[in-house]
């Protein structure tokens, strides 16, 4: 019986395309992407939407329940929980895109050089597995606590420990597509390298790195609330939802809600970047789809 | 065989070599001077220059790198810089705790974990299966520390059944010691169960579609002894190899549960030491989590023989 | 050898399909996929369900098991009764107790259709542990017994091996003896030979027939290849989009087939005679091989150093317009004489004269300008395109890497679409919308864009069904008239070197074993092994076109 490798030979946009739908994927990933975008939608707009200074303290009016001035209670200084949380959710997002956009930058070009040239792979991946082996929360924590608590030192201590995980990725991508009859046939026909590099190896990896990066995006706004949290985040003059929920701390017992809501928000962000990854990851792997064939 | 072995072990050295190049680089290329770091904000420039010097920060690079090393291996990680003990009876204080959590962790997570990914493979496109993704997808989303106060909330808050921080060893009897680590070990479970329980779906989903999963059915293998025998054991290599890439996540897991539950482990250690910039305690930490990470995934590789017979040695 | 002509009429039916329609699930919309299937089998007798991919067989095979994909395909009406029982009536649990106990199954794969984590030994007795009561020493000396029924040499040490230890063909053995071992009324083999040499598949097939007439069991068997229906049937079922388009005894549809595609498909299997030979060439050679060889090493500080020599010392010259054959079953080296041959890896000793100059060792830089001159055409029609590339994008690819302008690329590739007999408006189009027989026609058309003298074709039909494969066998035949092209045709399929090659060359692990003109070379074999392999071709005394026996 000959295999129908049909789905795995088009191109990836439309296999992206023809894997969701609500009939193969369930109604799952369109409430994700749904979730997702009001999420966005509020965190963007936050400024507009925000019913007071996020930063204004009020000593009178410390760790309030919600009430109708301040929709979800105040926090240790009186300043109001709601406002805080959407424009912190502004901040954490930009940090997760910023996070996900270096570290694929730098993993394909890394990866690609470790996968096609032989020379460079042994060193390249040994310095990958040292990356790997250390704890990404410490050489974070470290790198954070070394470079002082700004936006920038927190965005490369994120991404300096994915790095790793997207060089692996592109390299076992582009090892298993240049033995490819197709990129051998290139070299037949006189293509050169960096030809095959960038017009054969490349399109291939760009299915699997846009799954990796919606991962990198979560598991970004993920380390930097848990950074944030350990008191080794961003200064905490700037609201991001690491910083609120870390402030929160101390009144945990008193008002949960300061922890509660923020880290509700942002599992729901989180959750449903996860959700629409994963969809993306089944509808572009046709060994998913075969099975259900 | 032997050769094989030796192999192995040997390759992991020039990895311990990287990481300790880049522990020792972290702190001399950031921006800024490490010794004013290290001297702290109020030095007089006589500290800073006696710092400096103790450091051995006029010597070139190399120079500092090969003393710093050798020390290491002597067993010589520095003295604390807040304490002034040597960072390696710190560590030996608080190791304690941070390995009974760890345990616990690790094998309420296997005994949950793989059942679960087992029955969602069986039943792939169920309810079941749909429950058990549900699950490891909000593992993955939810901040450990956030799993940790909801528990604290409703367990020791609200419903009062146990206490709220703190830590027993099990010397001090099995009871008290469960009390206050069966929340934390949860909470650094939720996490682990999720990826485990993942791995096992995908990786039991591949092999349930193999030829020989085929045959065992036209023999009339019934379904039970399918999963459990013919399966699980072709699936073992994955699952095992996440179990120990997991290592790393349980780390930064430790670190947060042990602030939240106000454990005294390594967890505590390093976050008390980032907080007061610490860094022979910080750079002690990272070298040897990451040569048990390496050391661990080692055995790992070693066992893979165990599970599958084309793995020889 | 000749066809079986065994009479069945008065031996009890074991297996009876009636009106079998399989459907693909929870979808009543669409077409099934099986429209009505009816056949029976009786106590002893050989069926053949014959048809290319597609055609429904495997499917057939799979509802008679009650092991269709659970969540893609259903029974939707139809009865399959084994020995008078209605087989779809049954619970899951009914049907698991009779599974190998009644009806037993083989597959194609022996590679992986046994578990690689348990000893063989150990996967025949689990049919024992599951159907029978019986001691474990009993057991012990029923598996054995049927393992040397089975003809395995040193049973005691396979019983206690691995799958991985053991070569295909042994493999198949144990397949065959776990499917026996409680002497099923009806044994299932589908394409069990396929991924076997052909050597191996010889022995394979008369270990069936040799167990067949001892056990009297019923064989339904499933196949592509129309010299091994010649071989083992007695009853023959063509199959084609679902529907039994033709039964008939073995000489019934081998001599006078009625439907036009039986008469199609049979036309299609090329004979073992050779072709005329076309006269030599006086032209000097454009391609010659001298003692060429590649070894493999690897071994570091620590490991011992191995050796793998994957060819050596093979010689040739090829002529223009004329095609050399390099035969040979998997492992012999012929694919690594290609790779050679093309420069994609580096061979270890010899020389490789293209057009007079030693491309043997040359860099990449120095290869560039020699690469035009050598084009290749691999095996699978599915991976040798890029599917991100439109057929335009492809075609063009050697033409601009060397410096044609692209209106002229583009019109060479018009006039080639032409010759391959697909329309202009292909060139638009993604690899996935066509079909494998036309995937494998445009890397033909892209690897001949370039105007080269040598074509290396490594298997280059061997994943296409036979129709389809004769389709693109006359593409190359006239292309070689029209250019002159000399053709490196690798293959293990003597049937497709009789009818391709002028020369032959047959290669046996790594070695050249025997090489002449294709006449000589198969008509009168000198070796041992080229006699082996010739005698081993299935079907070989029948010439399927003509429809009568092969006159040696």
């Amino acid at each position: 019986m000959a295999i129908d490798r049909s789905a795995a030979d088009k191109p990836f946009l439309l296999r992206l395309l023809s894997g969701i739908s609500p009939r193969s994927t369930g109604l799952g990933p369109f409430i994700a992407a749904f979730m997702l975008l009001a999420v966005i939608g509020l965190t963007v707009f936050s400024p507009w939407i925000a019913t007071h200074d996020p930063l204004a303290m009020d000593p009178l009016m410390r760790l309030k329940p919600p009430s109708e001035a301040h929709l979800l209670g105040t926090d240790g200084y009186g300043r109001d929980l709601f406002s805080r949380m959407i424009l912190g959710g502004r901040i954490s997002l930009m940090i997760g895109v910023c996070a996900a956009v270096v570290a694929l930058g730098l993993g394909i070009l890394i990866g690609l050089l470790a996968g096609y040239f032989r020379a460079a792979d042994a060193v390249i991946m040994r310095a990958m597995d040292a990356l790997m082996a250390m704890p990404s929360i410490l050489i974070a924590i470290a790198l954070v606590a070394l470079n002082g608590p700004s936006i920038g030192s927190v965005v490369m201590a994120i991404t300096i420990p994915e790095i790793p995980r997207v060089v692996r990725l592109v390299r076992s991508v582009v090892l298993t597509v240049r033995e490819e009859p197709y990129v051998e046939a290139a070299t037949a026909l006189g293509s050169s390298t960096a030809k095959i590099l960038f017009r054969h190896l490349l399109p291939n990896t760009m299915a699997p790195m846009i799954v990796q990066g919606t991962y990198i995006i979560a598991s970004a706004i993920l380390t930097e609330a848990l950074l944030s949290f350990l008191g080794a985040g961003i200064s905490t003059e700037i609201p991001t939802w690491g910083n609120i929920m870390a402030e929160g701390r101390q009144f945990f017992r008193i008002t949960p809600g300061i922890i509660l809501w923020p880290g509700l928000l942002l599992t729901i962000c989180v959750l449903s970047i996860n959700l629409i990854g994963d969809a993306a990851r089944d509808g572009l792997d046709p060994r998913m789809k075969k099975r259900e064939a | 065989m032997f050769i094989y072995l030796l192999k192995r072990v040997l390759s992991v050295l020039p990895v311990l070599f990287l990481v300790s190049v880049f522990v020792f680089l972290m702190l001399r290329l950031t921006p800024g001077d490490p010794a004013a770091i290290i001297a702290g904000d109020n030095a007089t420039p006589e500290t800073l220059a006696a710092i400096r010097d103790a450091m051995g920060l006029n010597e070139p690079l190399l120079t500092q790198y090969a003393s710093w090393i050798t020390g290491i291996l002597g067993g010589d990680f520095g003295n604390s810089l807040i304490s002034g003990v040597p960072v390696l009876d710190l560590v030996a204080q608080r190791v304690g705790p941070s390995i009974s959590l760890a345990l616990m962790t690790i094998i309420i997570a296997i005994f949950v974990a793989i059942p679960m990914g087992v029955i969602a493979a069986w039943r792939h496109r169920s309810w079941i299966d749909y429950l058990v993704m549900s699950f490891s997808v909000l593992g993955f989303s939810v901040p450990v520390f956030l799993v940790g106060y909801v528990l604290l909330l409703i367990f020791s808050v609200q419903l009062g059944w146990l206490p709220p921080q703190g830590f027993k060893p099990i010397a001090d009897g099995l009871g008290p010691f469960l009390e206050r680590a069966i929340l934390p070990a949860l909470t650094l479970a939720s996490i682990y169960i999720a990826l485990i329980a993942r791995m096992t779906r995908a990786a039991m989903l591949d092999v349930l579609n193999e030829d020989y999963i085929r045959t065992a059915r036209a023999k009339g293998v019934g379904e039970q002894r399918l999963l459990f025998v013919h399966a699980l054991k072709n699936a073992a290599v994955p699952i095992v190899t996440i179990v120990g890439a997991g290592f790393a996540l349980l780390i930064s897991g430790v670190v947060v549960t042990e602030t939240i539950f106000n454990i005294p482990g390594i967890g505590r250690l390093t976050v008390d030491a980032v907080l007061a910039r610490d860094y022979p305690v910080i750079q002690a930490l990272i070298l040897l989590t990451a040569t048990l990470y390496v050391l661990i995934n080692l055995a790992i590789d070693m066992s893979y023989s165990l599970f599958d017979p084309r793995i020889r040695y | 050898m000749k066809l079986r002509d065994n009479d069945f009429s008065a031996a009890p039916t074991v297996l009876e399909i009636r009106d079998l329609v399989v459907g693909i699930a929870g979808r009543a919309g669409l077409p099934p996929v099986l429209k009505g299937v009816s056949f029976d089998i009786r106590r002893g007798e050989t069926v053949c369900l014959v048809g290319e991919s597609g055609s429904g067989k495997s499917v057939t095979s799979l509802s008679t098991m009650g092991l269709l994909p659970k969540d893609a395909l259903a029974v939707i009406s139809g009865q399959i009764r084994l020995n008078g029982q209605d087989l779809l009536a049954l619970s899951p649990g009914q049907m698991k107790q009779r599974r190998a106990k009644d009806l037993a199954m083989i597959f194609q794969e022996p590679m992986t259709a046994l578990n690689p984590v348990m000893k063989v030994g150990a996967q025949i007795t689990e049919v024992l542990d599951l159907h029978t009561s019986l001691g474990a020493a009993e057991k012990r000396a029923r598996v054995i017994d049927i393992m040397k029924q089975v003809h395995l040499p040193d049973v005691e040490r396979i019983f206690e091996s691995y799958p991985h230890q053991l070569s295909g063909g042994q493999r198949q053995r144990i397949m065959i003896a776990m499917a026996l071992i409680l002497e099923p009324s009806l044994l299932i083999a589908d394409e069990p030979t396929t991924a076997l040499d052909v050597t191996t598949q010889k022995q394979i097939l008369s270990l069936i027939a040799e167990l067949q007439a001892r056990h009297g069991t019923a064989v339904l068997f499933i196949t592509h290849d129309m010299g091994v229906v010649a071989e083992i049937a007695d009853r023959v079922c063509v199959m084609r989009h679902g529907e039994i388009l033709e039964t008939g005894t073995i000489r019934q549809v081998l001599e006078q087939p009625r439907h036009d595609y039986a008469q199609a498909l049979l036309s299609a299997v090329p004979s073992l005679v050779p072709r005329v030979s076309r006269p030599d060439a006086v032209a000097a050679p454009v391609l010659v091989a001298k003692g060429l060889g590649k070894t493999y090493r690897s071994g570091s500080l620590l490991g011992r150093k191995s050796e793998v020599r994957a060819s050596y010392d093979v010689g040739f010259d090829l002529k223009p317009g004329r095609t050399l054959g390099i035969v040979g079953e998997s492992g012999s080296g012929k694919t690594t004489v290609a790779r050679s041959i093309m420069r994609l890896i580096e061979p270890t000793e010899g020389q490789i004269l293209l057009d007079g100059d030693d491309i043997a060792h040359l860099s990449s830089s120095q290869m560039k300008p020699r690469r035009r001159k050598l084009q290749v055409v691999f095996q699978d029609p599915y991976r040798s395109l890029n599917p991100r590339w439109t057929i335009a994008q492809s075609l063009t690819e050697g033409p601009l890497n060397y410096g044609v302008p692209y209106a002229e690329a583009i019109a060479e590739a018009k006039r080639l679409l032409g010759v391959i007999s697909l329309p202009e408006d292909a060139l638009r189009r993604y690899p996935h919308q066509f079909s494998g027989g036309q995937r494998q026609r445009i890397a033909i058309a892209r690897a001949v864009m370039l105007r080269p003298d040598v074509l290396v074709a490594d298997e280059a039909v061997s994943a296409l069904d036979v129709s389809v494969q004769a389709q693109v066998l006359d593409l190359l035949d006239e292309l070689q008239r029209q250019t002159g092209i000399a053709i490196v045709f690798i293959t293990h399929d003597l049937r497709v070197a009789a009818q391709i090659c002028d020369d032959v060359l047959v290669m046996q692990r790594g070695a050249v074993v025997e090489q002449g003109p294709a006449g000589r070379v198969l008509h009168d074999p000198q070796h041992e092994y080229t006699r082996a392999l010739i005698a081993a071709a299935p079907g070989r005394f029948w010439d399927f076109a003509a429809r009568k026996p092969l006159v040696a």
